[in-house]
């Protein structure tokens, strides 16, 4: 693979008593989206939130185009052009979506243009603009919580299940805006369970097991080949 | 896929009792005024204790303003901010020592800018303090609420040592400044002048710090480290910094509330902010942790409800703030006003 945006060698994270990720491989190819798959209690949450920062890695190295991220303060690795959207959404309940909005604008004030832009995107933000986002619905949360991470373009996005949960229509506007984040030219990992979203959004796929990523590849291999699905993750995900 | 359909929502009528109980904690301080005018009774007597309830009630929410944040942002439980009280006090009473042209004159401008100069004295050595604090005793021991209570606790008593060290032993009586001593009669009631001065410090204050937490940046920061710090470093900022200016500054208000508060009593003591931080931590508790709204609220309960029992029933004024904290919380089992964690 050339020149990919991060590169996760040999991670390894423990959680309390427990080691979670045993030596984490994978890479992330510029402009791609790359989905990372497989069972519950995998560590591919850990793997995210690794990557952020938010739990330090005892072993191993993280690279983020050209930097050593391994020693790097999380709001640093922000800053640097990365952009996270965690499972529980991460929202600020009491803070109005505005509020919220204008904590994920580092740079200044929100542009207008990309304000329009995720307006456009995710009407409901328009709507409860002067809302405590904590008043919203979950498929709205979530909007705002990928909305939040868009507010400024970043180069890689670590989403952890954005449509979890989610009423199939908004989980088509979920993938409309993941789509137009990549036509943006970013780069993007992403924890998704559900198999039709990752095949339609996903151009590679990671597969973790047991703390480790043990396959990779193009996702179009992974979903023309059920029985590589279900060698690798236990069941065949067109069931899903 | 479809696309989600067009979002037009309609908002339902939010009920009475709904919105009763959201203004609740707003309306405790006038409900607590009137059943005060009720059992008083005398109007002028009435006036008087409101008044003396309301100024302690600013102080002791200055003084609590930065714990409550502190506790809220970084889940620290301080029990040395009762020191910087004490530091400030003594701080700005030895500026006002030094400076008895300007305390005895009788001139009002002379006399606040004495008080001034005492309040800047003490905000800047309490800051300064608390950021070797903050280092040094707090920074180790983050995440640890048994660690922090012995170590907080264990460095309160060597800053008091501290203060008898530097001040001396014994107890120091001061004077109010000639034209904050004494009272004006108005509607037949005596009203200190100096607590008129405490009311208005207090609302200034409180109004600086809404400002602040609601205006700006940095405040938005504060409001949202204080819901899930986390998520606000993962959107780029560097809490830890935040934390340590929210450490300094609170103790900074802590220390002008110490000068205040001598003022107040006339009298300092090395000990005088240990003893103050019973009525503190239940202002802070039953405002709700990370709530400087239900800080300030819960002051004014604590201040008001001390000086009207004290009247009626003298008896019951020292558990009438345990009584009020146990009321609210069988209420409002998190506080009046509590921060909403997580999302």
């Amino acid at each position: 693979m050339s020149d990919p945006i991060l590169t996760v060698e040999g991670v390894e994270t423990d959680i309390a008593q427990y080691h979670i990720l045993k030596g984490v491989d994978l890479q992330v190819p510029r402009g791609q989206v790359t989905m990372l798959l497989g069972r519950n209690g995998v560590g591919k949450t850990t793997t995210l939130r690794t990557i952020m920062g938010l739990w330090r890695n005892k072993a191993g190295r993280i690279g983020f185009d050209g930097r050593d991220l391994n020693k790097m303060p999380i709001a640093d690795r922000c800053r640097a052009g990365i952009g996270f959207v965690p499972e529980d959404m991460g929202i600020f309940a009491a803070l109005t979506v505005e509020e919220n909005m204008t904590l994920a604008a580092l740079s200044g004030p929100l542009d207008p243009a990309r304000k329009d832009w995720l307006f456009a995107t995710f009407p409901p933000l328009r709507t409860f603009w002067k809302s405590p986002a904590g008043t919203l619905s979950g498929g709205q949360k979530q909007m705002l919580s990928i909305a939040r991470a868009m507010a400024e373009a970043r180069s890689l996005y670590l989403i952890d299940e954005p449509t979890k949960g989610l009423a199939p229509a908004i989980v088509s506007t979920m993938v409309r805006a993941l789509r137009e984040l990549k036509a943006q030219g970013a780069s993007i990992l992403m924890v998704e369970q559900n198999f039709a979203v990752a095949k339609a959004l996903g151009d590679r796929a990671v597969v973790m097991d047991d703390g480790r990523a043990i396959w990779s590849g193009a996702m179009a291999e992974l979903a023309a080949d059920p029985a590589l699905q279900e060698r690798l993750m236990g069941l065949s995900m067109e069931a899903h | 896929m479809s696309d989600a359909p067009e979002h037009s929502p309609t908002f339902a009528r939010v009920s009475l009792a709904r919105r009763l109980d959201r203004a609740a904690p707003y309306l405790l301080v006038p409900v607590l005024v009137l059943l005060g005018y009720m059992a008083i009774g005398v109007p002028s007597s009435w006036l008087t204790l409101t008044v003396s309830g309301l100024a302690m009630g600013m102080m002791i929410f200055i003084m609590a303003s930065g714990l409550t944040l502190v506790f809220g942002l970084m889940d620290i439980i301080n029990f040395g901010h009762g020191a910087f009280i004490s530091i400030g006090a003594f701080m700005g009473v030895s500026v006002l020592f030094w400076l008895p042209g300007w305390t005895q004159a009788a001139s009002l401008p002379l006399n606040v800018a004495a008080i001034s100069l005492a309040i800047l004295a003490a905000m800047l050595l309490t800051g300064a303090v608390s950021w070797v604090f903050e280092r040094v005793i707090v920074r180790p021991v983050y995440g640890s609420h048994l660690k922090q209570i012995l170590i907080t606790v264990g460095a309160l008593i060597v800053l008091e040592e501290l203060i008898v060290v530097v001040w001396g032993g014994e107890e120091i009586f001061l004077s109010r400044p000639e034209m904050l001593q004494g009272a004006i009669t108005f509607a037949d009631a005596a009203l200190e002048r100096y607590r008129i001065l405490a009311v208005v410090v207090g609302l200034l204050i409180f109004a600086a710090l809404r400002l602040v937490l609601q205006r700006t940046k940095i405040g938005l920061i504060v409001r949202a480290g204080v819901q899930n710090g986390e998520m606000v470093e993962a959107l780029g900022y560097r809490l830890k910094l935040v934390f340590i200016g929210v450490f300094v500054a609170g103790s900074a208000l802590a220390g002008l509330g110490g000068v205040m508060w001598a003022l107040y009593e006339q009298v300092i003591t090395a000990g005088m902010g240990e003893g103050m931080m019973i009525l503190i931590f239940i202002v802070v508790i039953i405002g709700g942790l990370g709530s400087v709204e239900g800080a300030f609220i819960g002051a004014l309960l604590v201040g008001l409800l001390q000086n009207y029992v004290a009247f009626l029933e003298p008896k019951l004024a020292l558990v009438s703030n345990i009584a009020l904290m146990t009321a609210i919380l069988m209420w409002r089992p998190q506080g009046m006003m509590p921060v909403m964690k997580g999302h």
